[in-house]
């Protein structure tokens, strides 16, 4: 045989593996739903507290029908995006501004240890009176999450920059700007692509926290107000429309992060 | 006066703990033009000495003086340092944009001249070591510097590759009448490249002894001068002193 076939049949067998695979997570994603109907079918489980997909499919459609549903989904979501570019962003403009003085950096280092072990979520009423219960104490709440994390591990990419580089930068009189272009940032694009998928994660937990408190609109309200009127089936609704924009996100990003890898050549 | 004076150079590292003293009573001039290279045990502070030359750090105590009122010195480091995200192109041209000076064709015309044209657009992981290093000095010469200094650039290449480079570094200096000063651990490589050889002493580093190289092996390329009949007694010389002093680990 030669190594053409050869080369055809690994192919082939790498095809099917990876198609069993899909085949056997569908499979468990299906058997997942079949178990949630029957035992609240059976009452099993409570379907007054644990809903089931049937009743959420059909809240679904009247929800999709009477367009109340979409606002909320819409809402939820920009806020969600807001936050997440805000909360990355000012942590790297934080970084950079920590990089270009040994002394701040210096100085504000324990505020940041303090600031990052704090619980931000318990910052939540602050918020919600200093800047009203609007969107904005959304946004706020989902960036207060973030920032810190993101300031504080981006700052560390760019100080284990191989100081050889910096050398270089320097053997050619480079300006710190300079320095920070052509070298800081591109050798810390994978620890900051990292941290924007961490963010993801970070600014739904904000901004549904957010919503509990703000209570007026999104996905995050419609929770608590299924909750207060013991519609589970509004619950269920809601949380699933969340794993599926989250994860939706999560995938952007990670198309995002292909990009820039394959541009800076990692 | 010389192109360029050291003049009684001395450097210690500092810690909370303790210091370190790297470098004390060196002296010596290089004149315009000249090829010197420096020998010494691993750790005696040679790199230092570069840095200290290529401003890069303030030395402790002494003084170095310039002939000319501004140098301008390409150093290259003791691995090359290419930038993984950018491409050989780029690589090349930093210094120059970093100057804000036209890139115009000095870029294509060093890629011709190191023979690695068709390398312009790749990035520097796809190249071997023996290229990488061209690059790397290419990038130091692109800013046309008027002293360059090389450390150890050869000690990362197989045999093969390090004569063919020595040979290359050699003529390409020589054209662009370059000024340059060369840490090696080899010997022959010393010989064959240099005008004149410092000896250094294990640390705290100072110069030992000089040898001028005769001018029968100077005016051949390394490859040759290798093999020239003056090439063996003058190695002996150094190999002597070297051992002499109580290190035999350089080769
Ligand atoms: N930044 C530094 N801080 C403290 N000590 C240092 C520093 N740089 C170098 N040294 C010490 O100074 C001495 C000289 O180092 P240097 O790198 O100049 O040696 P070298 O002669 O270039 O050695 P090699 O041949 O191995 O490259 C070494 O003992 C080293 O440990
Ligand atoms: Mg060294």
């Amino acid at each position: 045989m030669d190594t053409e076939t050869l080369h055809e049949q690994f192919k082939r067998k790498r095809r099917l593996e990876s198609r069993k695979i899909l085949l056997f997570q569908l499979l468990l994603l299906v058997l997942i739903f079949l178990f949630w109907q029957i035992t609240t079918h059976y009452r099993i489980l409570d379907p007054l507290i644990f809903s089931s997909p049937l009743a959420v499919a059909k809240l679904l459609v009247t929800k999709v029908m009477d367009a109340t549903l979409f606002p909320h989904v819409w809402f939820t979501l920009m806020e969600t995006v807001i936050g997440f570019l805000l909360g990355t962003l000012l942590g790297t403009l934080i970084a950079i501004s920590l990089w270009s003085s040994i002394t701040v950096a210096k100085v504000m280092d324990p505020y940041l240890v303090v600031l990052n072990a704090m619980p931000k979520v318990a910052l939540g009423p602050m918020i919600l009176v200093i800047f009203g219960p609007n969107v904005l104490s959304v946004i706020v709440m989902a960036i207060s999450i973030s920032v810190i994390v993101s300031t504080i591990v981006i700052f560390s990419a760019f100080q284990q920059v191989n100081e050889n580089y910096l050398k270089v930068m320097q053997l050619f009189n480079a300006s710190k700007a300079q320095t920070f272009k052509h070298v800081v940032l591109p050798a810390s694009i994978p620890t900051i692509i990292s941290t924007l998928k961490v963010n993801v994660g970070l600014s739904w937990v904000g901004v549904i926290v957010g919503e509990f408190l703000v209570s007026s609109k999104g996905l995050g309200y419609l929770i608590i107000s299924g909750f207060q009127i013991f519609n589970f089936n509004l619950v269920f609704l809601s949380l699933i429309m969340i794993v599926i924009l989250a994860t939706i996100m999560y995938k952007c990003v990670e198309m995002i992060e292909r990009f820039l890898l394959k541009k800076f050549n990692f | 006066m010389a192109f360029i004076d050291v003049c009684n150079i001395q450097h210690h590292f500092f810690n909370d703990h303790s210091y370190t003293t790297a470098l004390k009573d060196i002296s010596f001039s290089i004149n315009e033009g000249e090829f010197i290279s420096f020998i010494g045990p691993s750790g005696c502070g040679k790199s230092t000495l570069l840095s200290i030359i290529a401003g890069l750090i303030e030395p402790t105590s002494g003084v170095i003086t310039h002939e000319a009122p501004s140098i301008d010195i390409g150093y290259m480091l003791q691995q090359d340092f290419l930038f993984p995200w950018k491409t050989i192109e780029e690589n090349i041209s930093l210094g120059l944009t970093i100057l804000n000076k036209d890139e115009g064709q000095i870029v294509e015309d060093l890629l011709k001249q190191f023979r690695l044209s068709h390398t312009a657009k790749l990035y520097p992981q796809q190249l071997s070591g023996g290229m990488r290093q061209r690059i790397a000095l290419a990038r130091t010469l692109a800013v046309n510097p008027t002293l360059l200094l090389l450390d150890e650039p050869f000690s990362a290449l197989d045999f093969h590759s390090k004569l063919d480079l020595e040979n290359f570094v050699s003529e390409t200096l020589k054209q662009f009448s370059k000024t340059a000063i060369l840490v090696t651990h080899d010997i022959g490589e010393a010989i064959a490249m240099s005008d004149k050889v410092y000896l250094f002493s294990n640390r705290p580093g100072t110069i030992l002894k000089s040898f001028t190289i005769p001018d029968e092996i100077r005016n051949l390329v390394p490859f040759d001068a290798r093999n020239a009949p003056e090439y063996q007694p003058i190695f002996q010389t150094i190999w002597k002193e070297l051992e002499a002093n109580g290190y035999g680990n350089v080769t």
